[in-house]
């Protein structure tokens, strides 16, 4: 599914990532875990092609195809997934406006026919559902006024509506309480299938306890530092990062 | 000094220049070399305006003359209308100018439908409103100006209100070579009520120039204001807005504000925002931004899939839309949504 080979970025003059290396199968969920600093929000933000981060070598693929080379729309209309850890307000535009103008950039990316306002409606309704949220939130700006649990649910939601191939989480846990941790976990599992891969980025071994990961690999400076089960996690949240930091 | 005055005794010297504090940023005297010749009469041009066939009655002001009947403008206590009032520059490097009132009597209702239409290069125009609102009478004012990317114009409407009236307007426009549209209202206070707000969208080389004034008289007055202003390539963007809370005028509430995108770095807009509050207990308050367009917003919506030309439409019609949902009158709305739609920017 995704396959990256010694991802080189920098965001300035800022050398970020240096020779990062990772393949995600599909069907598995991966986690990354790192310090702060050591380039998780780069790598999130280089694999979705947000302007500013120059890769200067090395590639990254989804399911054999360049991704780099892609504009950042083009990517998402792949399936390329990024969950923020902030998400945006954007005032002025219901959620259920701006999710619809979103699937049918990508479908008419794909070549697909656009969906109908009664089948989006339809499957808008369904999901939410699943996902216990009050369909009213959905006539309302875009996350404008909402809590960080509402924003999360509604990247969840997003994410489930626009039903990507690979999701990246990028620090998806943060201002969350336990209640909204179970909730947005339950979602991210709910999503799981072997078609499908999940990149979840981490500072915190707390969300891995709800989202089970395969794979737990260790980013310190700019690259992947250690690779293991999930223990590997528990041994990071006993010791902390500075044996890497220190071996990097 | 004004162009109506310029016109009138074609005189240049009448014309405003930079040295006009008002004016500073909307020179007509630098601009107008020579003064063109009046407009010919020409016949009513029938094809609909913006607002199509919204409200009941149309009056038509082609090259400053009027076809149609003034009376439109004038409403007997408690009477309701919808009115389109077109304003239309039809002949190229000509001037002309109109004055017209409007008076509402008690109680009356006036939703004003007011287009400024440039049909051809080069013109000067002027329009003059002369706006009275008897006790509890009501004016909701939507202007759409579709000016000629090379006309000039000027538009100037005076307000007064007595206690009670409320009075309620939005101004749309595009710009033009050099474009003005000016509001001032007598405010007495006492239970009268005023919204003015304003959208404007700027692309090439246009200019647009919103100025407001609005004197506070008398106690528990309100006013409130909401501008927003996008501006592309090399175009220019004017806020004035004054207020003025005179002595004694207790108890004014007075909200203003002025946001702008630039979405160019050869974009301009000058803002004079300014309070004047000479009474004690009053509840006043100002915002002025102008900055560019939320680049964390646009990547959130490119990563979602949208194309980045389509985002950033998105993102500035969502702007100006918090002033176009303030419309009341229903149709109109829906004209100025579409209008904002259709005149998307950068």
């Amino acid at each position: 599914m995704l396959s990256i080979k010694n991802l080189h970025a920098r965001v300035e003059a800022a050398e970020i990532l240096k020779g990062l290396s990772l393949e995600l199968p599909a069907g598995e969920v991966h986690a990354i875990m790192g310090p702060n600093g050591a380039g998780k929000s780069t790598l999130s933000y280089v694999l979705t092609g947000r302007q500013g981060y120059e890769v200067t070598d090395g590639t990254a693929t989804l399911d054999g195809e360049d991704l780099l080379s892609l504009e950042a729309n083009e990517r998402a209309a792949r399936g390329v997934f990024l969950s923020f850890q902030y998400p945006l307000e954007i005032p002025g535009v219901p959620a259920m406006t701006f999710l619809r103008t979103a699937m049918n950039a990508q479908h008419k990316a794909r070549g697909e026919p656009e969906i109908s306002a009664t089948d989006f409606l339809k499957r808008a309704r369904e999901v939410a559902g699943q996902l216990k949220m009050d369909f009213d939130m959905l006539k309302r700006p875009l996350n404008v006024g909402f809590s960080g649990g509402e924003k999360k649910r509604m990247e969840i939601f997003q994410m489930a509506m626009l039903s990507p191939r690979l999701l990246i989480l990028d620090e998806t846990d943060s201002g969350l309480d336990i209640d909204a941790l179970k909730i947005v976990a339950d979602g991210v599992n709910a999503l799981r299938r072997p078609d499908r891969a999940m990149l979840v980025i981490t500072h915190y071994q707390r969300l891995l306890d709800y989202i089970h990961p395969d794979k737990v690999h260790v980013l310190a400076a700019g690259r992947i530092a250690a690779t293991g089960g999930p223990e590997l996690a528990h041994e990071l949240e006993r010791e902390g990062y500075d044996k890497y930091a220190r071996a990097a | 000094m004004t162009l109506s005055l310029a016109l009138e005794a074609r005189d240049l010297s009448q014309l405003p220049s930079r040295r006009d504090e008002d004016w500073r940023w909307t020179d007509l005297r630098g601009l107008i070399r020579e003064l063109p010749a009046p407009s010919p009469e020409v016949s009513a041009d029938l094809s609909p305006g913006p607002f199509g066939d919204e409200g009941q009655a149309e009056l038509l002001v082609v090259n400053g003359r009027v076809w149609g009947d003034v009376g439109l403008l004038t409403l007997a206590e408690g009477e309701a209308r919808v009115v389109r009032l077109r304003f239309v520059s039809a002949t190229a490097a000509t001037g002309h100018g109109i004055k017209l009132a409007v008076s509402l009597a008690p109680g009356a209702h006036l939703t004003l439908l007011e287009s400024y239409e440039g049909q051809a290069p080069d013109y000067l125009a002027d329009a003059a409103l002369n706006v009275r609102l008897e006790t509890g009478a009501r004016l909701e004012r939507i202007v759409l100006a579709s000016d000629h990317a090379e006309g000039v114009s000027v538009s100037t409407a005076s307000v007064s209100l007595a206690p009670g009236a409320g009075f309620a307007q939005t101004v749309l426009t595009d710009g033009a070579r050099r474009q003005r549209l000016e509001t001032r209202v007598e405010h007495p206070g006492q239970s009268a009520a005023v919204r003015m707000d304003g959208a404007y969208l700027i692309a090439d080389r246009r200019h647009a120039d919103l100025t407001t004034a609005v004197n506070h008289a008398g106690t528990d007055g309100t006013t409130d204001q909401l501008v927003k202003g996008v501006v592309a390539d090399q175009g220019r963007g004017v806020f004035q807005g004054r207020i003025t809370v005179s002595p004694g005028a207790d108890r004014t509430d007075a909200r203003m504000g002025h946001h702008a995108l630039l979405l160019s770095d050869r974009a301009e807009v000058n803002a004079k925002p300014e309070l004047l509050i000479f009474a004690d207990d009053v509840a006043c308050a100002h915002g002025n931004t102008v900055g560019a367009l939320d680049e964390d917003a646009l990547f959130y919506a490119q990563q979602r899939g949208i194309p980045e030309a389509e985002a950033r439409a998105m993102l500035t019609e969502a702007f100006i839309g918090e002033v176009i949902d303030r419309i009341v009158h229903d149709g109109a709305r829906e004209v100025a949504r579409a209008w904002a739609a259709k005149r998307r920017v950068g």
